[in-house]
């Protein structure tokens, strides 16, 4: 019987009732009266300070009021004329950073509207109805070519389709949803929801999705510019930064982790350290940290090579690690990896140089994984700029008929809602080239 | 602490709370259970004529308003006078007067507008020990129809009638109550008086639809698709009462005639304001029917600990004390001058205060870089509109412009006292050559 404490990697530390448990719903949805009790603390704040940080720009005030008057589907449709994937947004948004940290009510009693939980109360309410609340505009006879099922390239898809236009997706990877699919912790977006929801939006029709297709091996990017009217990039960030450390090998990608446990069908045959160690600071060291714990991991380490204040996950996500027993080291950064431990060095940062004192500290680690950053593999003969593909305007590339949002891009920050706004703007634009302004 | 004892027409009760004659005091389970509570007085559920009692509806007999998180503002009632034999309920006013002498208890009746009916049903209501009558005037459903409640208390001359017939046939205080449902409420007011009554209750609900069921197509409550006006009450009618006490306290041919004050009492300060109206004591039915008889629990510390904030010693020290503000428009000095002030430390940068006076009114508040809200004194007439939606408590104030200063908006400087009975604009100025 595995356990916990059971040495090295093993799977089935945990029941199946735990794991099943320790994978439910983070936040679970609100019923009725609680999405009404929460819509009655909006303010409607004049030219609203959420709506402004909200990277789609989603009109808050407004949707929260038609919770209130009891019309979900209404608030759903102001939700999703901004942002297509606001189901996910509101699963997977740093709310926290976002719109809920400007709330008016954070500054005057610490506590924000639960805007993401109220968004996901009115999109899950439309969604349940299996209606798709846009309809397409009549064919214009453009194509154009979406390269990447991600956030990105799903909210540029579904606009460009709603403008009559005929999409194809191309996805190297099975299925689509990009990094909702396959790169976000399970418990915030439990029961499949990223695949329902790529469904939903293809409801718009006029798209083409062709998965297991690499731009590249199967098709090249000249081929694609040649057979289309016009190209979008949402490709992601396929490559993760090397630890270069000693005992490298040792060491897996936090992505992969993520992946595969997204992926598993039985999470009780997955295989998870008794000592696990995450390198790095950002949402997916937390995602991969707390889902060791969840799969039964006795210890959970993130350690970070700066400080909490320098920290790119939110505070919110840093208790949330905290509260599921991860434990948090700070100015640690990996020295070397062997069998069954890691040893790291303490850092300090002089003249905002970080580098290591020399003292070092080794832990028991059955299980590395590096989260410390992906990088740009694809690069199809576009402009690239500090690692990522030089954009300007609604995501227009050094190359005339290529566009491209989301991750790759240097655009905004890399989370679903900055893709998600960067597609959309790009469909705009897209469309308005195609059609002549 | 503050002593409550209360006297009302030499009615003694420890308090100034009593339940007024609604649904939850239609029985002695209920009333012993409110006196166990705390309350100082009790009138009972309206009493009818001898023979089969009325009957109620068996759907729904009662609709609501809410607010925030479903609080209940507003509620009406289809429900009659007691539908339990009169002798019922004379039993059971005897045996709880009996034990409880230390609380009020009065009878609330309601019988047909001939000196007959209320010959018989008086020396009944005397035998129980009950501490006075309440006149029913007020109901506006069900009974108004059969010519009596609203339909009573809606004709001055039938109210001074059967308040004479009470006063001859009933040696104890006779109480009128009287029904919102009318143009002028001094008019029954002074009818009741001149009948020989020795108070007014006030106000008795009002005529009035809460909702409609958009499916059914049909008023709230439905009975069987089909509804009818009921009879409002609960918070959202208090400012409707309380003028309506104010009116009857400053009425100089009423003036002195004590009221019992009722409507959407709620809290100890519900209590006191009506009471600093002119309310010799409150009635209270909404907040015991949505909160249970405990809330009189609030009502008595609360009022208590500001009497002694305040140092007054009884509740009489304080009845009435706010009646000789109250004025009619004509006499509000023009020359006050008040300019909305916003305190930047307590504003959360909402925004509403912008909104509803750029939107609504006089352009007086500026939006500035940073969300940062300032008043624009040039501008602003003081309506207070900013005060009333901004979310935050004492952040905007209505700051007084000392005699002398130049109001920015007008660039006059603030004057003496002026209205406008003397002002030059008014057609039938007085003012003095």
């Amino acid at each position: 019987m595995t356990s916990p404490m059971t040495p090295g990697i093993a799977a089935g530390r945990l029941s199946t009732e735990e794991i099943a448990a320790n994978f439910a719903d983070l936040h679970p949805q609100f019923d009725a009266h609680e999405a009404q009790v929460a819509a009655d603390r909006c303010y409607f704040c004049h030219d609203a300070p959420c709506m402004t940080a909200c990277p789609t720009s989603i009109d808050i005030p407004l949707f929260i009021r038609q919770i209130q008057t009891d019309t979900p589907e209404a608030a759903a449709k102001t939700i999703f004329e901004q942002n297509i994937l606001g189901g996910m947004c509101a699963r997977v948004c740093p709310t926290e950073t976002l719109c809920e940290e400007v709330c008016v009510r954070e500054a005057a009693e610490g506590k924000p509207v639960e805007i993401g939980r109220l968004q996901r109360y009115a999109t899950d309410t439309l969604m349940a109805k299996q209606s798709h609340p846009f309809s397409r505009a009549p064919e214009t006879g453009k194509r154009v070519a979406v390269v990447g099922a991600g956030p990105a390239g799903l909210a540029c898809a579904h606009r460009l389709a709603m403008k009559g236009h005929s999409v194809t997706i191309y996805d190297a990877k099975p299925k689509p949803g990009g990094l909702n699919e396959y790169g976000i912790a399970a418990y915030k977006t439990p029961h499949d929801f990223a695949a329902k929801e790529a469904d939903w939006l293809m409801q718009i029709g006029g798209i083409d999705l062709r998965t297991g297709i690499s731009i590249g091996s199967d098709i090249t990017f000249d081929e694609l510019r040649g057979d289309f009217d016009a190209v979008f990039l949402g490709i992601g960030l396929g490559g993760v930064n090397a630890l270069r450390t000693g005992g490298e090998e040792l060491a897996t990608d936090a992505v992969e982790f993520i992946a595969d446990l997204r992926q598993s069908s039985d999470l009780s045959a997955l295989p998870v350290g008794r000592n696990v160690v995450v390198i790095g600071g950002g949402m997916t060291a937390v995602d991969a940290a707390v889902q060791s714990k969840h799969l039964g991991a006795e210890n959970v380490t993130i350690a970070y090579r700066r400080g909490r204040e320098a920290m790119p996950a939110s505070r919110y996500e840093q208790d949330l690690a905290a509260a599921n027993g991860v434990k948090l080291m700070f100015n640690v950064m990996p020295s070397s990896l062997a069998e069954g431990e890691i040893t790291l060095e303490y850092t300090s940062v002089t003249d905002g140089k970080l580098s290591g004192t020399g003292e070092t500290v080794t832990i028991p680690a059955d299980q590395v994984l590096k989260a410390i950053g992906q990088t740009l593999t694809t690069v199809s003969g576009v402009a690239v700029e500090g690692g990522k593909i030089a954009v300007t305007g609604a995501g227009r590339t050094s190359i005339d008929g290529v566009w491209a949002g989301g991750d790759c891009t240097n655009l905004g920050e890399d989370l679903t809602v900055w893709g998600v706004a960067e597609g959309r703007d790009a469909a705009e634009d897209i469309h308005t080239t195609l059609m002549g302004a | 602490m503050a002593d409550l004892t209360t006297d009302f027409l030499g009615i003694k009760s420890p308090n100034p709370f009593w339940l007024a004659s609604a649904p939850p005091t239609d029985k002695e389970y209920n009333v012993r259970r409110a006196f166990e509570a705390g309350w100082g007085g009790v009138v009972w559920k309206t009493l009818g004529s001898e023979g089969p009692p009325v009957v109620n509806v068996n759907g729904p007999r009662y609709g609501a308003i809410w607010g925030a998180d479903r609080r209940l503002l507003g509620l009406n009632n289809i429900e009659l006078i007691t539908d339990r034999p009169l002798q019922t309920n004379l039993d059971e006013m005897t045996r709880v007067k009996k034990d409880y002498p230390d609380r009020a208890l009065i009878a609330s009746i309601m019988v047909p507008c001939d000196e007959q009916s209320w010959k018989e049903i008086l020396p009944r209501v005397e035998d129980t020990g009950a501490d006075g009558i309440e006149l029913n005037f007020g109901c506006p459903h069900g009974m108004a129809e059969r010519g009596m409640g609203s339909a009573v208390g809606q004709v001055p001359e039938y109210i001074q009638m059967v308040t004479e017939w009470c006063k001859m046939y009933y040696s104890k205080p006779v109480i009128v109550k009287l029904t919102p449902n009318i143009t002028d409420i001094r008019k029954p007011a002074r009818a009741a008086k001149a009948g020989g009554a020795d108070a007014v209750s006030l106000i008795n609900t009002i005529n009035s639809i809460t909702s409609v069921d958009l499916d059914q197509m049909a008023p709230e409550p439905t009975i069987g698709g089909k509804g009818t006006h009921g009879g409002y009450c609960g918070p959202a009618v208090k400012p409707i009462a309380m003028n309506m006490v104010a009116e009857i306290a400053r009425d100089p041919e009423t003036h002195g005639l004590p009221i019992s004050g009722i409507g959407g009492i709620t809290t100890w300060r519900d209590a006191a304001e009506f009471m600093s109206l002119g309310a010799g004591n409150v009635q209270v039915c909404t907040a015991a029917m949505t909160y249970g008889f405990k809330v009189v629990q609030e009502m008595i510390s609360g009022l208590s600990q500001w009497m002694d904030e305040k140092g007054y010693k009884s509740t009489a020290d304080f009845v009435g004390m706010a009646t000789p503000n109250v004025t009619d428009w004509q006499y509000l000095d023009l020359n006050y001058v008040t300019k909305a002030k916003i305190d930047q430390d307590a504003c959360i940068s909402c925004g509403r205060c912008f909104a509803a006076c750029e939107d609504t009114s006089h352009q007086a508040i500026l939006m500035k870089e940073g969300r940062v809200f300032e008043v624009d004194d040039g501008e602003c007439v003081a309506c207070n509109l900013c005060v009333n939606v901004c979310p935050v408590e004492d952040c905007i104030t209505m700051v007084e412009l000392p005699k002398g200063e130049v109001d920015l908006r007008t660039g006059q400087k603030r004057g003496d006292y002026a209205n406008w009975t003397t002002h030059p604009n008014n057609p039938s100025s007085t003012a003095a050559e």
